[in-house]
């Protein structure tokens, strides 16, 4: 019998397997930021250990630090001293840190990628449920708690059930004005936010073939908002060109026989998954979120829900979400007038984002009432869109850019998002508080938060690209 | 070493909403601590107060009725980000176990590294469960680790769980995984060998 691409790197990686079915697992690389590390150093330091592998572990901090004077000290000083931890933890250790204005700062699952850090057949981990990102390369990548970034550092391995495998097919060809990030959130809103707990995605088909880089990034960044270990996608033509000449990509020779081996990863024709799942790219339209999980996601022209439509165990739960946001059930979302827009985050903070975002924009202009926070997902992002000039676009339309950083996706700086506020958020989350306390977040594609940042209002954004 | 964890006979705290995630279990602007300890004081923060820091009385923690060392959710517990500050903020508060019919898998993970046990159970069994701490709030609830069972004491309703053997010996006897993986060092330069190149 065949193997999945899950399989087949997983197996790799195997140091020891315990009687009762528990794996020892390798992993090639860490990743650690300032919010989930410091126990972990700490712990380290308690018990007199080292990190077994420095080479493998990079330090970036990105969830605290502000969006605007980064030259200057952070001014919160709990926030500060987080950061200052990180690097002095960095330094002790002897690990890599590319700390605030470093040009490879930025949003780690950002970072990683743009800079060939994550790689083809990598295991890889980080204290951060978004590391599912790094999938999208071929990798096995999935998020971890502080226990486990100790162990990690400690020992290179972590201690793990095997995930069962699931195959989520996309067949056919997106419609116009449907991207990536409409792809997940109509995922997530047919599995709903648990759907995929206890598997590891891969997401295949012929719609997941004709996307590019930065839209897999997006599609496996958001696999754990159903749930999922992680997800990730066979690397393809698409992969190795994107990862040429990255800064960390291995060069001559060496990319020769990494190539070799990279083509080896996909899942064999016969190779059979626990749970196999196909949606088609045709019934896909630009997608929102009308409550406070991301499975609560529908087409921008449909009505939330009914009351009536929900299973009972769920109304409770359903009422507690509109009553939040301020919906009623079954009244349609376009029209409702919002007040912030955030484009930015390691699902939409790329620069693709940024270029559907001012394709929408260009020639027209902010809507008066509505803040916006476009945040690039790391420096390297924001060179390009000053090189592509598209920060002149989004300034002739109204908007400033700000500095690269988690920002306002879980708000741990001082982009909040005012109680009771909508915000249209390229963001992965719209649990309550995220972006603030008493925030609503509605998440969305580039495009869509393009169109309610232009008009004030949802909208659809095909009527403006017309 | 962790404190074990054998048989809990508690009283109950039940939560009977969906998909709680670790925002709401501990929102993200308390994340900025360096240590371990103090995050039971926020668990929930934002349900439990209002915004002026005043207990809202509406909420289960901030009533007498409530008490004990088993906190009884809905279903989908512990969704969200991988902050184990969620499980240290649980923890931290006194609960030592938490009871639902499905949890988020970093969650479940993240609170057994910190001796928290989640139990899950039939959605059968937790309907009642909530129904018994409806009728009866002193409703205590048995957790057999080693024999992984939990009882209903109100209704005797008794059902088995599961739990991979590694972890449960881990729990038992106040182990965690970074003592298992030290001992285990030879492998895994051996494995590193076996990599080559
Ligand atoms: S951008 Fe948001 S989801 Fe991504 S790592 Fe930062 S806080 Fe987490």
């Amino acid at each position: 019998m065949g193997k999945t691409l899950f399989e087949k790197i997983w197996e790799k990686h195997v140091v020891d397997t315990l009687p009762d079915g528990t794996i020892q697992l390798y992993i090639d690389r860490l990743y650690c930021h300032e919010v989930t590390s410091p126990q972990a150093f700490a712990g380290l330091r308690e018990r007199g250990l080292k990190p077994f592998r420095p080479e493998r572990v990079t330090c970036i901090p990105d969830h605290n630090v502000p969006t605007l004077h980064q030259d200057q000290p952070i001014a919160d000083p709990v926030s500060r001293n987080q950061v200052d931890t990180l690097e002095k933890n960095a330094r002790d250790f002897g690990l890599t840190y590319y700390g605030l204005q470093h040009p490879k700062n930025g949003i780690i699952h950002v970072v990683g990628p743009e800079n060939g850090l994550t790689l083809p057949g990598m295991t890889i981990v980080c204290g951060d449920s978004h590391t599912s990102t790094h999938g999208a390369m071929g990798a096995i990548a999935f998020g971890i708690g502080t226990s486990e970034v100790e162990m990690t550092l400690a020992t290179q391995c972590i201690m793990q059930r095997k995930p069962k495998t699931m195959r989520i097919t996309i067949d056919g060809q997106l419609k116009p004005g449907v991207t990536a990030k409409d792809i997940a959130l109509y995922i997530i809103s047919r599995m709903t936010t648990g759907g995929a707990t206890g598997y590891f995605v891969e997401y295949a088909g012929e719609a997941i073939r004709n996307t590019t880089m930065e839209d897999r990034l997006t599609i496996c960044n958001l696999s754990i908002e159903m749930g999922a270990r992680g997800g990730m996608i066979a690397p393809d033509q698409i992969t190795f060109d994107y990862l040429k000449d990255r800064e960390f990509t291995p060069r001559g020779t060496e990319w020769e026989k990494s190539l070799a081996y990279w083509k080896t990863l996909y899942s064999d024709h016969d190779a059979v998954f626990d749970k196999e799942v196909t949606f088609h790219a045709e019934d896909i339209e630009p997608m929102l979120t009308y409550g406070t999980n991301p499975g609560m996601g529908m087409g921008i022209r449909e009505n939330i829900p009914s009351l009536e439509s929900i299973d009972e165990a769920g109304r409770v739960s359903f009422m507690k979400a509109l009553e939040y946001m301020g919906f009623k059930d079954g009244e349609p979302m376009l029209g409702k007038t919002i007040d912030y827009v955030f484009l930015g985050s390691c699902t939409n903070g790329r620069i693709e984002d940024f270029r559907a975002f001012a394709s929408v924009v260009k020639g027209r202009k902010k809507a008066d009432h509505v803040t916006a926070w476009l945040v690039p997902g790391s420096w390297m992002v924001e060179k390009q869109i000053r090189v592509e000039g598209i920060d002149k676009v989004l300034t002739e339309a109204g908007f400033e850019l700000r500095q690269p950083g988690c920002s306002a996706c879980l708000a741990m700086n001082d982009d909040k998002v005012p109680p009771g506020k909508y915000a249209v958020s390229t963001s992965n989350r719209n649990f309550e508080g995220r972006q603030g306390p008493g925030a609503r977040t509605i998440l969305a594609g580039p495009l869509v938060a393009a169109a309610a940042a232009v008009t004030g209002v949802i909208t659809d954004p095909r009527e403006l690209i017309k | 070493m962790k404190e074990k964890f054998t048989i809990l006979t508690s009283t109950c705290v039940p939560l009977p909403l969906e998909n709680v995630d670790t925002d709401q279990i501990i929102p993200a602007r308390f994340l900025k601590a360096t240590t371990r300890e103090g995050f039971g004081d926020n668990l929930f923060r934002d349900w439990r107060y209002d915004k002026d820091g005043k207990p809202n009385p509406s909420f289960v923690l901030n009533q007498d009725t409530y008490k004990g060392d088993i906190l009884v959710a809905g279903k989908n517990f512990g969704s969200g980000s991988s902050r184990e500050h969620a499980a240290w903020a649980i923890a931290g508060y006194g609960f030592r176990a938490v009871v639902s019919s499905f949890f988020a898998d970093i969650f479940k993970n993240n609170s057994m590294n910190n001796g928290l046990l989640p139990v899950v159970v039939s959605p059968e069994f937790l309907a009642e469960l909530f129904d018994s701490l409806k009728k009866n709030p002193a409703t205590a609830v048995t957790i057999d680790l080693p024999n992984q069972t939990i009882t209903n004491n109100a209704t005797h309703r008794i059902e088995s769980f599961e739990i991979n053997a590694y972890k449960k010996d881990c729990l038992v006897n106040g182990l965690d995984d970074i003592d298992y993986l030290l001992a285990n060092q030879s492998k895994i330069e051996t494995y590193e060998q076996s990599l080559g190149s």
